[in-house]
């Protein structure tokens, strides 16, 4: 190199042996992140030396946030009190008719000897902040292995489905939000019973049908539930509504955009879903499944 | 000398590791603070940026150990791939390093260029590699943290160099 001090200087290695070291070093650590899923450990090690940092770089927002809440008007307390009112006398009549068929359902499934199908436990995680890379959808809650969540569980918050926990750290966790493009839930359309499944597109606020057939009983305003066929996410937790449904003949599935119901985009509380479902095993003969569906060209 | 492309220099003090320390430091936490939405696009990388003027001011002490750790923190903090924001950050350094003589002889806007181009190279580095991991492009919108880096390049520059300053006056 010609700006390389002279010689007679003991700098160590030139610049350029030191990026080809380091280059090797990262593009060795990026093969075995992506392709063979090792350094989890390593990984885990800087989690927890970045800890300290973090919590204290979101803290903060939270005092801004704090201080925004301390200073809110009298008038919207006021419009929010009559809402809050309303909403839970319509719903204290929901609840009432709730509790009404839970006895009547118990009692039907102690008929029928069938297992009660929801068995969660729900833990109340705080969304520290969004994860700061463009090419996913991503947030960070304040819930870790030392709180027993574990990669797979679900989150939800009091509208639906926000995402699924993928990666535990001690302390916190990388919650991948269902509008992320390689994140699918199975659902199901509440109208009609019909099953999909339903993936992220990458882009705040929708997401999309996937593999679902031209002639398929789908309408704008559809709810989809969770069908809970996975084992993964609960049965009927609300996830998103149609919004758009494109019909052509060029092509093999009709092309149905939905818009998520959970809060993605609220950075708030959420509900970790510790659902350890008694689920019948898998029959042996059947072939290897995966344990999500892959994604594919939908259309 | 009164040409004003180049830098009139200054006699400072020897830079502190302890002040280099910090300044990465402080960096990280920048990047850390919980960003989102528009200003997620606006955010500079104030590591890239920090890492970038250590590589060009003082080449000997801030190289390529301090970007590539401070990269694996990048990407465990945004739940990225290992290592994308390591490699980035390493080229960003040889790039700080190889050109540091050239950058320093230059003054303000001229600098600007030289930074813009390299913060650019960055990020056109991370795109690549998700790229090739399968990712979508998030759109030109991605390129704009890189212009308000190199926009806070000048007031970056005089506040690092503050303790660097004679305290007094050496001929008192």
């Amino acid at each position: 190199m010609e700006h390389s001090p002279p010689p007679f200087f003991k700098t160590g290695p030139s610049p350029l042996a030191r990026l080809l070291i380091f280059s090797a070093l990262s593009l060795a650590f990026l093969v075995a992140d992506v392709r063979l899923n090792y350094l989890a450990s390593l990984r885990q090690v800087a989690a927890v030396i970045l800890y300290p940092l973090q919590r204290i770089a979101a803290a903060p927002a939270g005092i801004v946030q704090r201080i925004g809440d301390f200073f809110v008007t009298h008038g919207s307390l006021r419009t929010d009190n009559e809402r809050l009112t309303r909403e839970n006398f319509e719903q204290g009549a929901l609840l009432q008719q709730l509790k009404a068929l839970e006895a009547e359902n118990v009692q039907l499934r102690n008929l029928l000897a069938a297992r009660s199908r929801l068995d969660v436990k729900l833990s109340v995680a705080e969304v520290l902040y969004a994860a700061r890379d463009p090419f996913s959808r991503k947030v960070i809650i304040d819930r870790g292995s030392q709180n027993d969540v574990q990669p797979g569980q679900p989150v939800v918050d009091n509208r639906g489905v926000v995402g699924q926990v993928t990666r535990v750290y001690p302390w916190l966790s990388e919650v991948t939000l269902v509008t992320d493009k390689g994140q699918f839930v199975p659902v199901q359309n509440v109208r009609n019973g019909l099953r999909a499944v339903i993936g992220g597109t990458g882009s705040d606020g929708t997401l999309e049908l996937r593999f679902v057939p031209q002639q398929a009983d789908y309408q704008n305003g559809d709810e989809l539930v969770t069908s809970g066929i996975d084992g993964v996410y609960p049965a009927g937790l609300p996830v998103a509504r149609v919004t758009q449904v494109e019909r052509s003949v060029e092509q093999i599935f009709a092309r149905i955009t939905c818009a998520p119901l959970g809060g993605v985009a609220n950075y708030n509380q959420v509900l970790v879903v510790n659902s350890n479902s008694s689920f019948p095993a898998r029959p042996v003969d059947s072939k290897k499944v995966a344990p999500r569906p892959k994604k594919g060209k939908a259309g | 000398m009164a040409d004003t492309r180049f830098a009139p220099q200054e006699i400072l003090l020897p830079v502190k590791a302890g002040h280099i320390a910090l300044s990465l430091g402080v960096a990280l936490m920048l990047n850390l603070l919980p960003w989102s939405g528009a200003w997620l696009w606006i955010k500079p990388d104030f590591v890239a940026l920090v890492v970038l003027y250590w590589c060009i001011d003082q080449p000997r002490k801030v190289g390529f150990i301090s970007a590539w750790v401070l990269g694996l923190f990048m990407d465990v903090a945004d739940g990225t791939l290992f290592g994308q924001h390591a490699l980035a950050y390493s080229i960003l350094a040889y790039a700080g390093i190889v050109l540091h003589r050239r950058v320093r002889m230059f003054s303000g806007t001229a600098q600007v260029l030289h930074v813009v181009v390299l913060l650019l190279m960055n990020d056109l580095i991370v795109l690549c590699i998700r790229l090739a991991a399968g990712a979508d492009f998030p759109g030109f919108q991605y390129f704009i943290g890189s212009f308000t880096a190199a926009a806070l390049w000048l007031p970056l520059g005089a506040l690092l160099r503050l303790p660097q300053r004679p305290r007094s006056d050496p001929d008192l």
